[in-house]
């Protein structure tokens, strides 16, 4: 017989219902709806007393007309006053309106919790559940407040019926959830972890939802629950499924419950005690020998409980990430799950391969199967699954096969679905960054991307190509040529012309000399585009005009011609129309060389992370910078750029192009005006950094300091070198006192002209150090060498390095190049010899928490004793022999020497040569100079 | 966790909507059109997961479905459930309303609502998992029903009377909407009189 007789419907609902489906219109269901709760607004509120029955069916057209849609705004006392009846089906009528319909900050919360309450002490097993779920749907704060402490002792008590004790246990993880801080620990914790063993799997089911979730909040005060979980779990295993009666589910026994206790598992790292390891191994083996078992039934539903054990069994092993063989047992199943025919299977295969990708016992295991992924890719019909498929390919990729995978990504790009191509253009434009071997693979990529995927090319990923060519001159001739061809595709897209304008107008010299790409024909190939291009791509080409007219004389006259045009100078977009006046202006009235130095190449950006992982990053979850903030402040920068009558002298234009305060993302360096108008310092602040989300970047963030670290430990040696220009270093110092030579040595057999240094101290370095030096030669010679003094002072302790900044003329062009000088604290140590005595009173002396700086950090280079002596002492401190108790540690003492005072530091060093780590303690009479040695030094060993 | 549990048909009418977190009215009628729209352009013979949609919380979350002649069902759940243990429940849900119901079809999850939420509420509780037995969600389900029954009271009584002498003849009741009909109008008899 079934449970619930159809017979027992209402006929009054029924036939609402049945004119509600027999509406034909919208109009006329809202009509019906009306009138319907205009009637039961009247029965309440009537005089004659309502009998359970008919509550219970207006409750019931309530509920009815809400899943409609419908607001319902009242029925909620009426509702309340069914708790109180001692009538079930009136009771339970009211329970469900109300965990349906009243939200948890009503006021009425405080009645129901008072019939909760009534219900929770009756002592009458359904009551009380029904109490119990309505406080779990709910989950109020003032709920938890009333009952946080209630629940548990219902939980633990010896006499309480499973049923409510399952009710109780998940109603205490709804509070815990909702208001941790009123959910005391207390003696009741220990009982709830025996839940696990409770005779009722129903109790046990309903309890491992809440002691998971303890867990993971406080693992080490449910630690005990990790043996009696393998146990609970190896007896499920092991038995036959007879025993287990009706958690059997389609001949697999208690498949939800292994499920949770395999979760549990995950909350912990691999069991220490060897014989619970040893049983949930043998767990693991039993359930990964299952999957290869025959099938018990035919029925979708066998596989599916089984495959639900053995992937979270797969997780588990995953998690643990430490016993090999089970991994590529576990990966050799996955594998083959990726070829099998139901759609789901292949689904969590590839998922689980994602995270299996990531540890370095499975991920060669894991490689193998690319070519299954790729097709997978391919030709499989769901979308959720390709997406997971381009997810592993992107966690599977290294080194290795980086190129092929970059190419298949890209080649599904043409067909890929709409909603997940911006990601995956992002995902390629990473892969092909972060696997870049040689430059020119990346700059076809990301070129191909544009061509293939334009509109889902983001700003940051044509920034960033960008950026790229502009830091790496081996690459910039193949970048400028392959724009060039890319550009002479009849239909480009306006990303690829923005790249185009921006390279050419930078290194289309470096293709001018062929004739099929010369000035004239690279000027005409991006007019072409110029017309169907939006505002900001043509302010971007208008620059890139002007570039030309710097870079190819004779192309001067053509461009001029153009911006002359009405529609260029004439232009009814501001923003066009100046950059048309003012460019104009520009090439006719400066000189050569101004205008080479108002239009110069773009000076390095600085290295960060790139912004295009932050966007994916951002993509995946909360809590990112916006992107519109740089919106804002290019829209900010246009206005103030805009409007007004300007002088025509270039003094007057570089100077409000200073002035502009915004981090303007015109891609064109106006920040080579500064040198005209302003000194390079306030010039720094303009430059355009097309990353940065925040606003200007600091000078010193554009600067190369490869070679800044290797000079910690030492004195002299090559600070710098490229194709052109080789930067030596001889430096010696004296208390506070110091002297530097620099060594500027012409690597070509051309003659650098204009060649400048300046020497900088950034931001409050200036207040520290004080460095002086006279102006070189502005001319080297090919082959030739020139010399450069600096005379340093330290005035106190500092952290930041100063700048040096070269700029010289190699043939045309202008090279500029800015690197941080070795000027480090330690190079002011005066080394002291001490006891060991004496050493350990000054250590205890300095043990306030921050004068102490600690890293423990992983050997970069060999951990040979003679090789790390000669680098302690090249630091400039002493090294005491005989202090440390350990003789396998390091220790050394020195003063660093300021003009205003003298801070003492001790160090020491314990290598552990087994982990090939290090821990580095520095104690220093001043915080500031202890981080600053440690963060110097954690890069040194 | 379970984030909510929804229901509906083929044209993406809601049959049961219930949400373990809270939302505004407006904002669960537009999940629920959301989620109907994401689930009903798949294709049948495609995987049972998806990622969830942007109100629900996008790729946190997954939408878990299987579709049964004409109506879709849709666990949002995050991602400390197992997806093929979810799927299992789905079948337990579905395989419980059948028994409970003989052959369950869309009108009756219509017409007895409060039924459907109290066999839902027998297996999940506050978004987490209470009971996958399918024989004890049932017998929790019956001991309700006699209540129900003892409860209809001395005016329930010849209804009662009414059903246990339907039994007794017809062990095996048809599916009649018209035996309400006479439980209802027994209580008026009185104002005959």
């Amino acid at each position: 017989m079934p449970a619930v007789s159809k017979g027992d419907g209402m006929r009054g609902l029924a036939v609402f219902i049945s004119d509600i489906r027999n509406c034909k219109s919208k109009e006329a269901e809202i009509k019906r709806i009306n009138k319907e709760l205009a009637n039961i607004r009247s029965k309440f509120k009537g005089d004659k007393a309502l009998d359970g029955y008919s509550k219970k069916k207006y409750v019931c057209k309530l509920l009815f007309i809400f899943l409609l849609g419908h607001d319902i705004d009242f029925g909620h006392m009426e509702a309340v006053n069914l708790l109180s009846s001692n009538k079930y089906t009136e009771k339970q009528i009211g329970y469900l309106f109300i965990s349906v319909l009243v939200n948890s900050n009503s006021e009425l919360i405080r009645l129901i919790n008072n019939a909760i309450k009534n219900d929770l002490s009756s002592r009458n097993p359904t009551f009380m559940c029904l109490a119990l779920h309505c406080i779990a749907n709910v989950g109020s704060r003032e709920m938890a407040e009333a009952f946080a402490s209630e629940i548990p002792r219902i939980l633990v008590a010896g006499d309480t019926m499973d049923s409510v004790k399952q009710s109780a246990a998940l109603c205490l993880l709804r509070l815990y959830k909702t208001s941790p801080d009123l959910v005391l620990m207390g003696e009741w914790t220990s009982r709830v972890v025996h839940l696990l063993n409770d005779q009722h799997m129903g109790v046990v089911t309903a309890a491992i939802s809440l002691i998971t979730c303890l867990s993971q909040k406080n693992p080490d005060e449910f630690k005990t629950c990790v043996s009696l979980a393998v146990s609970r779990l190896s007896r499920i295993v092991s038995s036959a499924s007879t025993d287990l009666q009706d958690y059997t589910y389609y001949f697999v026994p208690a498949p939800w419950l292994s499920c949770k206790l395999l979760r549990l598992l995950q909350c912990y790292p691999p069991p220490e005690d060897g014989a619970v390891k040893g049983r949930l191994v043998e767990c693991l083996e039993t359930i990964l020998n299952k999957a290869q078992e025959p099938p018990k039934s035919k029925k979708v539903q066998h596989s599916n409980a089984k495959n639900a054990i053995l992937f979270e069994a797969i997780s588990l092993i995953i998690h643990y990430d430490s016993e090999p063989n089970l991994l590529v047992r576990a990966c050799n199943q996955l594998g083959q799950f990726l070829q099998h025919r139901e759609t789901n299977l292949r689904y969590l295969a590839l998922e689980s391969m994602c995270t299996l990708a990531s540890s370095e016992f499975s991920h060669e295991a894991v490689k193998t199967h690319i070519e299954t992924v790729i097709n997978a890719l391919k030709t499989e019909r769901d979308v959720s699954v390709r997406q997971r498929a381009a997810d592993l390919l992107y966690a599977m990729c290294d080194r290795s096969n980086a190129k092929q995978i970059v190419a298949e990504m890209l080649s599904y790009l043409e067909t890929a679905d709409y909603s997940i191509r911006e990601e995956m253009v992002l995902k390629v434009a990473i892969l092909a960054e972060k696997y870049a071997i040689d430059y020119s693979w990346y700059v076809d990529t990301i070129l191909n991307l544009i061509r293939i995927a334009g509109d889902y090319v983001s700003e940051e990923v044509w920034y960033r190509v960008i950026q790229i060519v502009i830091n790496r001159d081996d690459v910039q001739g193949y970048a400028a040529k392959t724009v060039f061809e890319a550009l002479q595709a009849p239909a480009c897209h306006e990303n690829m012309v923005k790249v185009g304008g921006y390279i050419l107008g930078e290194f289309g010299n470096l293709i001018a000399g062929d004739p099929r790409s010369s000035p004239l024909v690279q000027f005409n190939l991006l007019h072409s585009k110029f017309h169907l291009c939006s505002v900001p791509t043509r302010a971007l080409l208008l620059s890139a005009y002007i570039k030309f007219i710097n870079l190819f004389p004779e192309t001067k006259a053509t461009i001029q011609e153009v911006l002359r045009c009405d529609s260029q100078i004439r232009n009814s977009d501001v923003e066009l129309q100046q950059r048309a006046v003012e460019y104009l202006k520009l090439s006719s009235i400066a000189s050569t060389d101004v205008l080479a130095t108002v239009l110069e190449e773009m000076p390095p950006f600085p290295e960060r992370e790139s912004s295009i992982l932050a966007k994916l990053k951002k993509k995946k979850g909360p809590g990112a910078v916006s992107v519109t903030e740089l919106e804002d402040s290019k829209r900010e920068g246009g206005e103030l750029n805009g409007g007004g009558d300007r002088g025509p002298d270039t003094a007057a234009m570089a100077a409000s192009n200073t002035s502009t305060p915004s981090p303007s993302a015109d891609l064109l360096g106006i920040r080579s005006a500064a040198p005209v108008g302003a000194a390079p310092s306030s010039a720094g602040s303009l430059l355009v950094d097309v990353f940065s989300e925040a606003g200007p970047t600091a000078p010193s963030a554009a600067v190369n300091d490869d070679g800044f670290l290797r000079f910690v430990c030492k004195n002299n040696g090559v600070l710098f070198e490229n194709q052109l220009l080789q930067i030596g270093i001889k430096s010696e110092y004296r208390q506070n006192l110091g002297r530097m030579y620099l060594f500027y040595g012409n690597k070509t057999s051309v003659q650098f002209a204009s060649f400048t240094t300046t020497v900088s101290c950034p931001g409050e370095l200036q207040s520290q150090l004080n460095v002086q030096t006279k102006p070189v030669e502005p001319l080297v010679e090919g082959g030739a060498q020139i010399q450069q003094v600096l005379n340093i002072e330290c005035l106190s302790d500092f952290s930041e390095a100063p700048l040096l900044n070269i700029k010289f003329r190699y043939g045309g062009a202008l090279q500029n190049l800015t690197l941080k000088l070795p000027v480090t604290i330690n190079k002011f140590f005066q080394p002291t010899e001490m006891s060991s005595h004496d050493f350990f009173q000054r250590w205890k002396q300095l043990s306030q928490p921050q004068q102490e700086a600690q890293k423990i950090f992983k050997a970069n280079h060999s951990m040979d004793t003679e090789v790390l002596k000669a680098k302690l002492l090249g630091l400039g401190t002493a090294l005491l022999d005989n202090v440390d108790p350990n003789p396998e540690n390091y220790v050394c003492a020195g003063v660093i020497q300021t003009k205003s005072q003298q801070v003492g530091c001790l160090l020491r060093l314990e290598p552990n040569a087994q982990a090939q780590m290090y821990r580095l303690t520095l104690r220093c009479s001043k915080d500031s100079v202890s981080r600053r040695l440690c963060e110097l030094l954690a890069q040194q060993f | 966790m379970i984030k909510a549990i929804l229901i509906f048909n083929n044209h993406g009418k809601p049959r049961l909507s219930k949400f373990y977190e809270h939302y505004t009215e407006d904002t669960e009628q537009q999940i629920i059109r959301e989620t109907f729209h994401l689930v009903s352009k798949r294709d049948e013979n495609v995987c049972n997961f998806l990622e969830g949609g942007m109100l629900i919380g996008g790729s946190d979350y997954k939408l878990i479905y299987r579709h049964y002649a004409t109506l879709y069902f849709v666990f949002c759940v995050d991602s400390s459930e197992s997806e093929l243990g979810i799927l299992d429940l789905i079948q337990v849900f579905v395989e419980t309303l059948d028994k409970c119901f003989e052959n369950v079809c869309e009108l009756d999850l219509i017409f007895h609502v409060d039924k459907v939420h109290n066999i839902l509420a027998e297996m999940v509780m506050g978004g987490m998992v209470l009971e996958t037995n399918m024989n004890e969600i049932i017998m929790q389900v019956d001991a309700q029903n006699k209540m129900e029954k003892s409860e209809a009271g001395i005016a329930g009584a010849p209804a009662r009377a009414v059903s246990a002498v339907k039994n007794m003849n017809l062990p095996e009741m048809p599916r009649n909407i018209n035996i309400g009909d006479i439980s209802i109008k027994v209580p008026n008899l009185p104002s005959f009189k």
